[in-house]
């Protein structure tokens, strides 16, 4: 049996954990896939956390994926990336560079296991800040700047592909070249807030296969978070894990403990238990009933005749259920163009599923807030994934993480 | 932990020599998976995967035995199947899991 054969049925402990350790954030990006803003009150706790971080180390998760919200706003975040690292579980944060001055770029540098991960949505500040709002691009600059002056290893560069950057990638690969950071590009999911925004973003069919052999031409150098598999119906397979890992190999806990199958999935229907129920997070992983059953076999329902579902499998579970689309058919940026078909034929009364996890300020808080437009100006809520490419044998390697020189 | 291990990882260290005895890297950690096991290598931080059990055995095993050789002998790995796994273990060398240890 292939690797890849082993990882749909589930592995004893999660690869690729992404860890959103609060919903605050300084930005209020557009596209933010938890609808960040607002801290819950209801977050875990820093002895929660560590209690946390104590379990994934005995269930050998070597390196976690931080993020939020913007997870430096947490005034503990400090002391449990300290206490994560020294518990053998590594950490790559992601973060929008609003604490990232000379003092944190200098203790970072000096900080093992650590891996920075720095959300970048446009090689300019125009197309960057129309996204992420005013001021970001030049945050996310001057962290870079400060990483690079510390002589901070390698950071990571993260950029959303929009309609609007994905001319920009060979300017993405200059800034990280200038900054002597990695490159990471994953895909936009109507996920959060980014179903608000995703028609009018999420790269046109042209586009989607300018990045397919842009990733081609250059996959060597660029980390995707497997992101883009749906794109390997273009052709050749694209480096990297070409299947859903959600539940399997995937999963996200969330700043109150929830548990779901994929970050990109904060919705009741993905929601396999709360980590401060008796068992905590090792009981959900190995027994609940949500991560049991996407650990079955998958049938491939309408795309099962398709000569490329080996290649695509179907794509992005996140993305069809957000978009309305139904989980067994076409990833609506399938692209021999059969989701948008099924776009189209969606009934005119569907509603499509909607988080109800919703902290944006934007959002009501209570009867007494007022709605505030949606425009934003602070965000961040950097996107996640995970970057493996676990398909080798023995002598594979992968992307999966924090590296000094990769990840 | 990030010892030389690491260092050695992408670089032309010594040549793998199955007739040599071998340990695994002290910052190596292996996880048992359904297939095999996960190796995690904390100083490349870099992820492999041993997708047999019997390979796992000769893995951690070879700290135990003289030479590689008799470690995949130990494991009861079947004749025919030695090239392919001293293809895997030089593959495992070459990356810093697996290290030449020094004889007493």
């Amino acid at each position: 049996m292939k690797l890849v054969d082993h990882f749909q049925y589930g592995l004893n402990s999660p690869i690729c954990l992404t860890w959103e350790l609060t919903y605050a954030c300084n930005l209020a990006c557009v596209h933010c896939l938890s609808s960040s803003g607002r801290r819950d009150p209801n977050e875990l706790s820093t002895a929660e956390a560590k209690a946390v971080i104590d379990e994934l180390q005995r269930m050998q998760v070597f390196y976690i994926n931080i993020g939020g919200g913007e997870p430096t706003v947490r005034p503990d975040f400090w002391e449990l990336l300290d206490y994560s690292i020294d518990h053998n579980v590594g950490v790559k944060f992601s973060t929008n560079g609003i604490k990232l001055d000379k003092k944190r770029s200098a203790q970072l540098a000096r900080t093992d296991y650590v891996d920075v991960q720095i959300s970048l949505d446009g090689a300019t500040a125009a197309v960057n800040d129309h996204v992420r709002g005013p001021g970001s691009y030049d945050t996310a600059i001057r962290a870079l700047e400060n990483l690079a002056e510390a002589g901070f290893g390698q950071p990571k560069i993260s950029v959303v592909m929009t309609r609007q950057n994905v001319d920009q990638l060979d300017e993405f690969k200059s800034i990280a070249d200038k900054y002597n950071a990695q490159l990471r590009i994953t895909r936009l999911r109507p996920s959060g807030r980014g179903a608000d925004v995703w028609d009018e973003l999420h790269p046109l069919p042209s586009q989607q296969k300018q990045m397919y052999d842009w990733l081609v031409a250059r996959g060597d150098q660029v980390l995707t978070g497997d992101s883009f598999f749906h794109l390997s119906a273009f052709g050749e397979a694209l480096p990297g894990l070409n299947l859903c890992g959600a539940g399997r190999v995937v999963c996200l806990i969330d700043p109150v403990g929830d548990v779901y199958a994929c970050p990109f999935a904060i919705h009741e229907n993905f929601l396999a238990g709360n980590l401060r129920s008796p068992g905590g997070f090792k009981e959900i992983w190995e027994h609940s009933e949500l991560f049991t059953e996407l650990r079955q076999p998958q049938t491939g329902g309408a795309c099962a005749s398709c000569m490329h579902y080996d290649s695509c499998q179907g794509g992005c579970m996140a993305a069809k259920f957000f978009t309305g689309l139904p989980l067994d058919g076409p990833d609506p940026e399938c692209v021999r163009g059969f989701g948008e078909q099924a776009l189209a034929a969606r009934d005119a009364d569907l509603t499509v599923p909607k988080s109800d996890v919703n902290h944006s300020r934007s959002a009501p808080r209570n009867s007494r807030t007022p709605k505030a437009p949606v425009m934003l100006q602070l965000t961040t809520r950097p996107d996640k994934a995970c970057e493996t490419s676990p398909l080798v044998a023995a002598e594979a390697d992968t992307r999966l993480s924090p590296a000094a020189a990769r990840a | 932990m990030a010892d030389a291990g690491a260092g050695s990882a992408d670089s032309a260290g010594p040549a793998f020599d199955p007739g040599l005895p071998y340990r695994c890297s002290p910052s190596v950690a292996l996880r048992p998976e359904p297939f095999g096991a996960l190796v995690y290598h904390f100083g490349t931080r870099k992820l492999s995967f041993l997708k047999t059990p019997e390979l796992v055995a000769v893995v951690s095993g070879l700290e135990n035995h003289p030479d590689v050789h008799a470690a995949i002998e130990a494991a009861g790995v079947e004749e025919a199947q030695r090239p392919a796994y001293l293809k895997a273990l030089a593959g495992l060398a070459a990356n810093g899991t697996i290290l030449a240890r020094e004889t007493q």
